[in-house]
């Protein structure tokens, strides 16, 4: 590895109105290969709307997003690049689950379509239940399919928006090692989340998101408890 | 008070003395028109309701027209002040709307002896106001102005797009409405069955009347706008 | 990825859907036959004889099962937001349009292909060739109410009120073609010289192909949020 890498994620002077409600004011941040962020902040503080932005799925009022030096809005081809678990499965519940990735995998336009959708199906532990339809399916099983969509296509930067909420305690040490994995393979993380703790010792930087401002980046305090302090004091300035 | 609700309130200001203006233009142009002109040879007295009816007409499509127009220039510019004044024109395209919906069956119940014929241009009318309740309707459905802006837009410029068609439609499927009365030919002295053109004592209020709808809609769409800029500004002081 | 072939891709996964329950179809053929039902009952049975009434049934029949057809598109992208899930891929807003729009040309016509043999039955009208014409003026006539029917479900389906809005934002649109297909109609049936047909045909492909253009075109608008 060398100590001066180009950023996966570069975001400028983002802003985001939805109407008057200012969601994101001028928020830059810049996120590296191998980079695990943990997105904290309260409720409205407009974590899910910064996913969004970098992901390409909201448009910003303002600024720019470039992933791996790309416009994703400007090209669309460079959309694969990311990978999005966003708190919505993204799945539809009357198609199997191999369909749903099989789909997912033709629109990506992915390479040897079965024997990848095969292996993911494998490692979500979903083989047995891969002609199963998805609206029968558990929530923990949807939620590991959710997962085995998001990474299929291999992205460079993947973005979890509380991947953690309602997955069984299975599931999450599943998506704990995928996590690592990735930043294993040089990808790069960012994890909007209510419970820290889930990832906390995966996590390499927490940044600290508050009424559209970043109001703190720095690398992960060795505590989580420090930190929760930190955050209290933060919010009550 | 801020100077931007100071701008806007100066163009609502001016948008009242432009309408009121128009409104006293029109209330001169019939004060002329029932008083001192002669009744017109085949119609009588109920070609008077041609004053408003015909303006209105002008007026209503110059509304729509921009509507699309101010749709395409937003994509271009995504300045949200062009929904405003979309949505302005919109709402006083709709009021020309009504006043041409009205005053057409009355003067169809008159002449025709029906209130409504299926004229192709009155047709036209009810089917673009329609189109507009549907603009309308969709715009109260959404809550992000953004988004209101764009589908707004999109309306805007696919209704446009259809006005031929429906223009088309109309005329193929019936025509009975009176040819427009400016602009036709003269009749030579020995053609009894032709309809001369208006005599210029009658077209003068007609002309002048084209002028005063012309202010009233450039009076209301400025008091509208001002209206929309003031909530949207409104709205913006009270989201800090 | 070229846009043919997510498009492709798009609509077979519609289909797919559509097939596991048929809900749509089955729901816009069970419409269409009441529509059909409200005509016979509300006419004045000594005044407008079956005939009379043929055309103009046809044509309402259809235009208002297609709309009926035309929420599922999106309605069904919006559970889940498996909407987000094609607007992360790699594929143009334009591919999105036309992947829709040929899932709903492909059922509205599978629709027609039951629904005008049973008008055919209940109206008695008598099968000839003229049916192969009347079965090519569908086609026409679906294109046209499909084309700003796709643009405006996704917008519609954007409220709460998208079963509402979807057929007054629509109706306006179909007007036209309706217009057109149903004098195509009423010629075809009466006999009429081939020239008179085809100058109908003919604005109803122009209408087509001007829709079709401009829907594609701010169909991109639509989804950029």
């Amino acid at each position: 590895m060398t100590s001066i890498q180009a950023p996966i994620v570069d975001a400028r002077g983002l802003e985001r109105r939805f109407g008057h409600v200012v969601a994101l004011r001028s928020v830059d941040l810049t996120v590296r290969s191998g980079e695990v962020v943990l997105l904290a902040g309260p409720n409205g503080a407009g974590k899910s709307t910064l996913l969004r932005c970098i992901a390409g799925l909201t448009r910003p009022t303002r600024g720019t997003v470039r992933i791996q030096d790309q416009q994703l809005r400007l090209d669309p081809a460079a959309r694969s690049a990311v990978g999005f678990l966003s708190h919505q499965n993204l799945l539809y519940d009357d198609l199997t689950a191999r369909e749903n990735l099989r789909f997912a995998a033709r629109l990506h336009g992915l390479d040897a379509v079965e024997r990848r959708v095969m292996d993911a199906l494998d490692a979500a532990g979903l083989t047995q239940r891969a002609d199963t339809r998805v609206g029968v399916l558990s929530h923990g099983m949807r939620q590991r399919l959710s997962i085995a969509r998001a990474t299929l296509h291999a992205p460079a930067v993947l973005l979890l928006d509380e991947p953690f909420t309602g997955l069984d305690a299975m599931s999450a040490e599943l998506l704990r090692t995928g996590i690592a994995d990735d930043v294993q393979r040089g990808r790069a993380v960012m994890c909007v989340t209510h419970q820290p703790a889930e990832i906390w010792q995966l996590a390499t930087r927490v940044v600290v998101l508050d009424r559209g401002v970043v109001k703190a980046d720095m690398p992960r305090p060795p505590a989580l408890e420090d930190f929760l302090a930190r955050f209290r004091q933060l919010l009550a300035a | 008070m801020t100077p931007e609700f100071d701008a806007i309130d100066r163009i609502m200001r001016r948008g009242r003395a432009i309408m009121l203006a128009g409104l006293l233009a029109v209330a001169g142009i019939y004060v002329v028109a029932l008083r001192y002109t002669p009744p017109e040879a085949h119609q009588g007295l109920a070609f008077k309701i041609i004053y408003v009816h015909a303006p209105a007409a002008w007026a209503m499509e110059m509304a729509f027209v921009l509507v699309g127009v101010v749709g395409a220039l937003y994509f271009w510019l995504r300045d949200p002040r062009l929904d405003v004044f979309g949505e302005a024109s919109a709402t006083v395209g709709m009021v020309f709307g009504t006043v041409l919906l009205t005053t057409g069956p009355i003067w169809g119940r008159t002449i025709w002896g029906a209130w409504w014929a299926w004229d192709p241009r009155l047709t036209f009318t009810l089917l673009l106001y329609l189109l507009f309740a549907g603009y309308f309707a969709l715009r109260s459905a959404l809550r992000d102005p953004v988004e209101r802006a764009r589908f707004g837009a999109v309306i805007g410029i696919m209704g446009t797009v259809l006005v031929p068609f429906i223009h088309l439609t109309v005329y193929l499927f019936n025509s009975q409405h009176p040819l427009p009365v400016l602009g036709r030919p003269p009749c030579p002295p020995d053609k009894p069955g032709c309809e001369p053109s208006l005599p210029w004592v009658l077209l003068k209020p007609l002309l002048l009347s084209f002028g005063a709808f012309t202010m009233l809609y450039v009076g209301f769409v400025m008091t509208r706008y001002g209206i929309g800029l003031r909530d949207a500004a409104t709205e913006a002081r009270d989201a800090e | 990825m070229t846009v043919g072939r997510a498009a492709l891709a798009i609509a077979a996964k519609d289909l797919r859907i559509e097939w596991r329950h048929r809900t749509a179809f089955a729901t816009s053929v069970v419409f269409a036959v009441l529509v059909l039902m409200v005509f016979v009952f509300a006419r004045d049975q000594g005044s407008v004889s079956l005939t009379t009434l043929a055309p103009t049934v046809l044509w309402v029949m259809l235009a208002l099962a297609t709309v009926v057809t035309l929420n599922r598109a999106f309605l069904l992208e919006r559970e889940n937001a498996a909407l987000d899930g094609i607007l992360l891929a790699p594929v143009s807003a334009t591919a999105l349009f036309w992947g829709k729009w040929l899932a709903n040309i492909a059922l509205v016509m599978v629709v027609e292909a039951v629904a005008i043999p049973l008008w055919v039955m209940f109206f008695n009208v008598e099968p000839s060739v003229r049916l192969a014409g009347i079965g090519a003026v569908a086609v026409l006539a679906a294109i046209g109410f499909t084309a700003p029917g796709t643009l405006f479900s996704a917008m519609a389906v954007r409220t709460r009120f998208a079963e509402l809005l979807l057929p007054v934002l629509l109706l306006p649109f179909v007007i036209p073609p309706l217009f057109f297909a149903s004098q195509a109609t009423v010629r075809i049936l009466g006999d009429a010289p081939a020239g008179d047909i085809w100058g109908w045909l003919r604005l109803l492909a122009l209408y087509d192909i001007a829709f079709l253009a401009l829907a594609t075109m701010l169909f991109p608008m639509v989804m950029d949020q």
